[in-house]
């Protein structure tokens, strides 16, 4: 990797706006938002709901596109509007990581394999993925679950597993959307400490929604949204050292 | 890893299930084209074994196998004076319906030109040929008879003296090989009443006519035994079976038996092929139209299944391209689940086949080439059933995981 794409900015989100439907039923749930994270840093999303975090989560994730603005990832332009400039399945499996509020393991594949699926689908031969679905799983302290199935694993221990899946393909940005609502707070706190890890370890941008206030401590930096709109977090500056 | 075996794995229940009744349907597909197979051999098995070259047939008639042939017992002796003819033997047959032993017994009687004819050509299991003029059968086992058993057929009893396996005519029904007289005194028998009656009315209608009037003695003969009156003509056959001297051409006694206005004349080949032409061609578009039928409501359950175990994961497709698979993974997840309950069900209907399609009152064939076959029109159809489920997933929006 040249220096001028590790200099880049993990993300960078240029002036999204995204509008669900039209006429009577027209919801603008992002409004001319503009956000950049660098690599090796957490930010947290933060904001009452509807106010637009999951749209634009999806949004720089690469799922659902927006209606204009453009996104950089890694320093590179990946989407003008609706527009894909690159094959964004490509560039998902290669690049980025989701956690959400649910685990979402597919059911049929035993916890080590749902890490090894994200893996082998990015083309790691299965052996190798294998080898590094199980040390992640150590990582995460369920590596004693690991030839269990989903509907075997408690919630907390669905969405380490799902962590884990994330973190396999060593991902530029990592996206998170609640993750922690279905844990208490002990392993909720574990995780956000694991992602803060991840980000200054392996050089990752990551973006975390939560309403955990007990965990901010955790970020570098916190920024709110309210009715599509970004503005930079008042306590922030005092939560900071 | 393959993602379709670990889905089946999970599912195993259902996937058996639905291979079950693949397997089933497949195996009364396959039965069928065995079942077409198995008409076409016994329908044929007579020309096939009976080695005569050529087939002397009542004038513009189709043969014995197609519709009514008669022609006079003598006709054997003329063509046998044919120039290239080695040898000539009386063919007789036809279907008696009979009770035996309070079952009705069918029996396809067929006369051997004695004694030229023996019955050498005729594939014993058991027992011998013919050894003397009258009073002897050689039957197929399918008949249930055994071997020594005594049959009346007729004013006459026969003893079986030799077993044959598989030998049945077209309609399925066993041989029982007798000398040509035996055979049409069975096919000829009436009722001593009836002979009488006959008698009486001949002797009625030669005393009316002038003739008679004239000729006294004429009306005392026209009352005694048939055989004994030469302006009654003996019996006729069905056709004559011609073998043709090894090294001479068929062509030359085809083209003189051809110009005889009496008779038509056929080679084995063609007489073949009026057979499956004419009783045979039916079968085949029944049982083809049924096959067909068969293999698309094979295609429909699978296609509902494949779409239904489909839609079942189709959250689980849905986050499989957010996290990036190529839909190579996911046409592959589906496809591959198809083909396996296809496969698995030709197999399944394969082995089941092969237990059950022996134990048919009638013959099932199941030829190589068929089976390639269905094995072709399987994998289209189960390529074809996953088209719907695939068609689904590939559609999928990966945001469809969020929306739960
Ligand atoms: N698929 C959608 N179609 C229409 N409206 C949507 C859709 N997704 C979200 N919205 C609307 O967009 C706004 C932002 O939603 P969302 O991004 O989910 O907010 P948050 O995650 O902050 O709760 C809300 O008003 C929501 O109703
Ligand atoms: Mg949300």
């Amino acid at each position: 990797m040249s220096d001028e794409v590790m200099k880049a900015p993990a993300i960078a989100a240029i002036n999204l706006t995204k509008v669900y439907g039209s006429g009577n039923t027209e919801v603008i749930a992002l409004n001319d938002v503009s956000l950049t994270v660098g690599r090796r840093e957490i930010v947290a999303l933060l904001g009452p709901s509807g106010a637009g975090k999951s749209t634009l989560l999806t949004a720089v994730g690469l799922i659902n596109p927006p209606t204009s603005g453009r996104i950089e990832i890694g320093g590179r332009a990946v989407l003008e509007g609706e527009r894909a400039l690159v094959d964004l399945r490509k560039f998902r499996r290669e690049n980025l990581g989701f956690v959400f509020q649910k685990a979402n393991l597919i059911p049929f594949l035993s916890a080590v394999e749902n890490v090894q699926v994200a893996m082998e689908i990015n083309d790691v031969r299965p052996r190798q993925a294998r080898k590094r679905a199980m040390d992640l799983l150590e990582y995460l302290g369920v590596s004693d679950r690991t030839g269990n199935l989903p509907d075997a694993l408690s919630g907390g221990q669905q969405q380490r597993v799902a962590v884990a899946r994330a973190l396999a393909n060593n991902p530029m940005l990592i996206l998170a959307d609640e993750p922690t609502a279905a844990l208490d707070s002990f392993r909720g706190r574990q995780v956000m400490e694991l992602f803060r890890k991840v980000a200054h370890e392996h050089d990752a941008g990551v973006i975390v929604v939560t309403h955990d206030q007990r965990s901010l401590d955790v970020f570098d930096r916190i920024v709110e949204m309210e009715d599509g709109r970004l503005r930079p977090h008042k306590e922030a500056q005092v939560a900071g050292h | 890893m393959n993602l379709a075996v670990k889905d089946i794995k999970h599912n195993v229940g259902r996937f058996m299930l639905t291979t079950v009744g693949i397997g089933l349907l497949l195996m009364i597909v396959m039965g069928m084209s065995g079942i077409y197979r198995g008409l076409i051999v016994e329908a044929t098995l007579l020309i096939d074994h009976i080695g005569a070259d050529l087939w002397v047939v009542q004038s513009d008639t189709r043969g014995p196998f197609a519709e009514i042939s008669r022609i006079p017992r003598s006709m054997k002796d003329r063509v046998l004076a044919v120039p290239g003819v080695s040898r000539t033997r009386s063919f007789v047959s036809h279907t008696i319906q009979r009770e035996h032993h309070g079952h009705p017994l069918r029996v396809v009687v067929q006369g051997l030109s004695w004694p030229e004819d023996k019955g050498e050509w005729i594939p014993l299991i058991s027992g011998r040929y013919l050894s003397k003029g009258h009073y002897e059968m050689i039957a197929d086992k399918s008949l249930g008879l055994e071997l020594g058993e005594k049959l009346a057929l007729g004013k006459d009893t026969y003893e079986v003296v030799g077993l044959t396996k598989g030998m049945v005519g077209s309609g399925g029904d066993g041989l029982g090989f007798f000398t040509v007289s035996d055979a049409l005194s069975i096919q000829f028998d009436q009722p001593g009443e009836a002979l009488r009656l006959e008698r009486a009315a001949r002797r009625e209608r030669i005393a009316s006519a002038d003739l008679g009037r004239l000729q006294p003695s004429l009306v005392k003969r026209a009352a005694g035994l048939s055989s004994s009156i030469p302006a009654l003509s003996p019996q006729a056959v069905n056709a004559v079976l011609v073998s043709v001297e090894p090294g001479c051409c068929p062509e030359k006694v085809i083209s003189v038996l051809s110009k005889w206005p009496d008779i038509s004349v056929y080679t084995t080949g063609q007489q073949r092929q009026l057979l499956l032409a004419g009783m045979v061609d039916k079968a085949r578009r029944q049982i083809g139209l049924f096959r067909i039928l068969l293999v698309i409501i094979s295609m429909i359950i699978m296609a509902l299944v494949i779409y239904t175990l489909t839609m079942d994961k189709i959250h689980d497709i849905a986050m499989l391209k957010l996290i990036g698979a190529r839909n190579r993974v996911i046409v592959g997840l589906i496809m591959q689940q198809s083909v396996l309950t296809g496969l698995l069900g030709y197999l399944l209907a394969y082995w089941l086949g092969s237990y059950a399609f022996p134990k048919f009152p009638r013959q099932v064939i199941i030829e190589n080439q068929d089976l390639l076959a269905l094995a072709v029109v399987v994998l289209m159809i189960s390529v074809g059933a996953s088209l719907l489920g695939v068609w689904k997933a590939v559609k999928v929006e990966p945001n469809k995981v969020l929306a739960a």
